[in-house]
């Protein structure tokens, strides 16, 4: 038995240690708002925060984030209170398809937790694990923009 | 599939042959009006008026059939009834409907009739008309071919409107009043005292009268929704993670499967041995399947994980193993006997060449989907049904692919058809419903959720074709004076019918997409397509064969204007022979193609015509101690009309940057029968640091409607070939190009 704290709450799962935590998430917790996109960390649509880092959920063991605090998506904000993030990209209604948004948006949370401020070039840095098939990277760099200004002014 | 064959065969026949759609068909087939699905099983109390529109006491339901894969037509749908039928946007819910006749679609066949978006003649439209035809009789419910606005724009708002007034007529009976007195807001009807009565509480009443089908479409000054920039329905459940694509379905009871098939397009599994997989922890059971076997267990991950402890023995692929086979066959198809089709051949091309022509070998390679969920459905087998959950383009050969799997009928086929997380043409194409109905049929009653891997994924994708060209060319005082091509590439859409047991005659407009309809005047023009057979499946990948045809054409004819010593954008604007590109080109000049570069940076154009828009686009790159950076992307496209101004946006930036990520990065090659791309460290299109800044503009002087899925593409890839020829001298003639050049 594993036990996991997932957006603040505590869960317990009968999986092996060696489980990715993406599969622990979407299969035995029910949050299918992490993403499975390539299993092998090259697209970032898993990832989600382990104590506020971004990490790729898909090749993350179970095992290894017992006692650790785990936020997905559906942690960062909800449809009734955005995070600005997720606010940032309804304004600029960044999503086409939408599959990799859950992961773009975790990673630029983390981003932006780190550096408030970020140019377009650490933006690139920071982004560029995270795959989006349908291009809307320009978009993605001006909600990261916004955001950081929604933020700073608290 | 009887029926289907037959008319199949019969349209594209008349596709070329020109026979009007009555005389083919009989009147009767093609003026017989279609059931609405929606009145099936109707409960007490709620109206339907016609496919699109429910409404119940309980609320209102507006049915979206084409699938939405990102493109945003699931909101665009919707906006086009509730402009009509006075509802705001978040007053109602969407629905994707069941699959039938009635959602036919008006466009997309109209589109395969083999003439230019020009050609208005009488041969030409009878030729459309024949294939609208086709299209009702067999009930063409599909999502492709750029084809979802055109098709959708009158008939939807006809749908919206006849709601309305049915509505108004319901409150007209219920209040003894003139259905002329009254007005509707805000998904309410308006009495003549300035009483809102929402529809909801006139459903009853709606229910028990004939629908108003003589109506009349507003004034498109009138309009609240279409053309306004409005918060496409589906953002906020994207930015949250809490819109559950097809992968993220639950059914109650659900088990999950993965396989283990053979990455040999096509080819058998001669045996398994799963002993190994079976003791593996969560496997349930291994079953078999085409090509191989799947294993079902009580998680995904387990379910993968045991998939690759099953041994298989693989029989070898009916194609070549090898890549450099596959480029045999192409390079040898330039002859009279696999000529598909000589598609234009005006002037006197022989004469104009003269003895020493311009010439040019052009390359594209095959090109996978891959769109960023991977292949998924979930199936229940039971008794004399099967029900499906996930998303297709093709809801109705769908249900006649895997009706006979499960041994049941095509109608007993329930579809629940899904939000897409990507397609680019890929969920065109049935194998996942295939293998998943399959795995279903040997556990009866339980739902069973296949998901590919990415490998898989990769493997199985039936890809773009591959294609060559051979170019001569002529240029003489400033002028080009003869163009002579030749494409040659497998079929994709014989690839593609086949797969669901149809024929395709008649020569294949894939093959030359985007350069036979190329919109230069020239004297001395030749173009032919010829078709490559025995290689590996393919199918249609965005924008389709304008993704390889339109960069031959426009990568030639840059060369040619270079040859001649003019300018690349007054040279195609002075050749111009469409008036609303002619005006795209004018705009890209004002907009990106006169302001003074910085040292070391230059610019390219191209212009394509797919899917009936022309788009242009300018590409200003810049070199970056030897690695080629892309600073700025200009992308403008006539689509007759904008029904979305934000969408569209996103749509013109979002195609562009897949057709430059797949040119610059991107190939599938063949070794021992399979892909060797796997994965996205191999084949991921564009990367977030390699994206321009992006401009766009749509304009509206097109004289039809048009839709923007594809479009954008075509142009992407010979903008940037004749950008870094601006820059370095050297010519791009091969996709992906970062074989000869790098890029920052």
């Amino acid at each position: 038995m594993i036990t996991l704290k997932v957006n603040g709450s505590t869960r317990q799962v009968d999986v092996p240690p060696e489980m990715p935590l993406l599969w622990v998430l979407r299969d035995e917790l029910g949050l299918t708002g992490t993403k499975f996109g390539c299993g092998a960390a090259l697209c970032g649509a898993c990832t989600v925060h382990v104590n506020g880092e971004a990490v790729r959920s898909c090749q993350t063991f179970a095992g290894d984030v017992e006692g650790t605090e785990i936020t997905t998506i559906e942690g960062l904000g909800t449809p009734a209170a955005l995070h600005a993030v997720q606010a940032a990209w309804n304004d600029h209604q960044v999503a086409q398809c939408g599959y990799c948004q859950s992961g773009q948006i975790m990673q630029a949370a983390a981003l932006l937790a780190a550096n408030p401020a970020p140019s377009d070039a650490e933006i690139d840095e920071a982004m560029s694990g995270n795959l989006c098939r349908c291009g809307t990277y320009p978009r993605i760099r001006a909600a990261i923009h916004t955001a950081a200004q929604t933020l700073a002014r608290g | 599939m009887g029926r289907l064959k037959t008319y199949t065969r019969r349209a594209f026949l008349i596709g070329a042959a020109a026979t009007a759609g009555g005389v083919a068909f009989g009147t009767y087939l093609v003026k017989k009006p279609l059931d609405n699905p929606l009145a099936e099983g109707l409960a007490e109390g709620t109206a339907t008026f016609n496919p699109w529109v429910k409404i119940s006491s309980e609320g209102i339901t507006l049915i979206a059939p084409h699938m939405d894969m990102g493109q945003g037509v699931a909101s665009m749908q919707a906006m086009l009834i509730a402009e009509e039928l006075d509802l705001d946007m978040g007053q109602f819910t969407i629905d994707f409907g069941q699959p039938s006749p009635a959602y036919y679609n008006t466009a997309l066949a109209s589109e395969g009739a083999p003439f230019l978006s020009s050609d208005t003649g009488l041969v030409a439209e009878t030729a459309r008309s024949a294939m609208w035809a086709f299209s009702k009789v067999i009930g063409l419910q599909g999502t492709g071919g750029s084809s979802s606005v055109p098709d959708s724009y009158t008939k939807l708002r006809v749908a919206g409107a006849v709601a309305r007034e049915t509505l108004k007529a319901a409150a007209a009976k219920q209040f003894g009043l003139a259905r002329d007195a009254l007005q509707t807001a805000a998904g309410a009807v308006i009495l003549p005292d300035g009483r809102a009565v929402p529809y909801t509480d006139l459903a009853a009443t709606a229910a028990t009268i004939d629908p108003v089908e003589n109506v009349t479409l507003r004034d498109p000054a009138e309009w609240r929704l279409i053309g306004k920039p409005v918060e496409r329905l589906d953002m906020p459940a994207k930015s949250t993670g809490t819109l559950a694509f097809g992968i993220d379905q639950k059914v109650e009871g659900m088990v999950y499967a993965a396989l283990a098939v053979n990455p040999r397009k096509g080819a058998a599994c001669t045996g398994f041995d799963a002993s190994e997989a079976e003791k593996m922890p969560g496997v349930l059971k291994v079953v078999p399947v085409t090509g191989g076997a799947a294993v079902i267990a009580t998680n995904t991950w387990y379910a993968m994980e045991a998939a690759k402890a099953v041994r298989c023995t693989f029989a070898e692929a009916a194609y070549p193993a090898d890549q450099a086979a596959h480029w045999a066959a192409v390079e040898a198809a330039f002859t009279p006997e696999t000529l598909d089709r000589e598609w234009r051949n005006e002037g006197d091309v022989d004469a104009a060449l003269g003895a020493t022509p311009i010439e040019a070998e052009y390359r594209a390679p095959y090109l996978a989907h891959q769109p960023l969920e991977p292949l998924n459905a979930i199936a229940r087998v039971e008794g004399q049904g099967v029900e499906i959950w996930g998303a297709s383009q093709m809801p109705r050969f769908l249900q006649e692919v895997v009706a006979p799997i499960a041994g049941v009928e095509p109608e007993q086929v329930v579809l629940h058809n899904q939000y897409a997380g990507g397609s680019f043409g890929h969920r065109l194409e049935f194998e996942n419903f295939r293998y998943a109905v399959e795995i279903a049929t040997q556990i009866p009653g339980t739902p069973v959720k296949l998901s590919f891997t990415r490998e898989d994924d990769f493997a199985q994708d039936f890809t773009r074709p591959l294609a060559m060209a051979r170019a001569k060319g002529a240029v003489a005082d400033g002028r080009i004076t003869a163009i002579d091509m030749a494409v040659a590439s497998p079929s994709v859409t014989r690839s593609q019918m086949s797969r669901i047991g149809l024929a395709a005659p008649g020569p294949d407009t894939q093959i030359v997409a985007g350069l036979w309809n190329l919109p230069y005047a020239l004297d001395n023009l030749r173009i032919r397509g010829h078709a490559v057979e025995g290689l590996a499946p393919v199918s249609s990948w965005r924008s389709v064969g304008a993704s390889f045809a339109g960069f031959f054409g426009e990568s030639f004819l840059d060369e040619l204007i270079h040859a001649a010593g003019l300018d690349p954008m007054q040279a195609r604007i002075d050749l111009c022979t469409l008036p609303h590109a002619r005006k795209i080109l004018e705009t890209l000049q004002e907009m990106a193609w006169t302001q003074p570069l910085p040292q070391g940076h230059a610019r390219g154009v191209a212009l394509v015509e797919s899917f009936g828009v022309p788009c242009g686009e300018v590409i200003e790159v810049s070199n970056q101690n030897g690695a080629i950076k892309l600073e700025r992307l200009w992308v403008v496209a006539d689509v007759g009309r904008v029904v979305d101004p934000v969408n569209i946006d996103n749509l013109l930036a979002g195609g562009a940057l897949f057709g430059l990520g797949h040119a610059m990065n991107c190939e599938i090659t063949y070794a021992d029968g399979a892909a060797e791309q796997s994965n996205f460290d191999s084949h991921a299109g564009m990367r977030f640091a390699q994206a321009p800044q992006v401009f766009t503009k749509a304009l509206e002087n097109g004289p039809a409607i048009r839709g923007i899925g594809e479009p954008p593409v075509p142009p992407a890839a010979p903008a940037l070939a004749n950008a870094i020829f601006a820059l370095t001298g050297q010519r791009l003639r091969e996709m992906p190009f970062n074989k000869a050049v790098d890029f920052v």
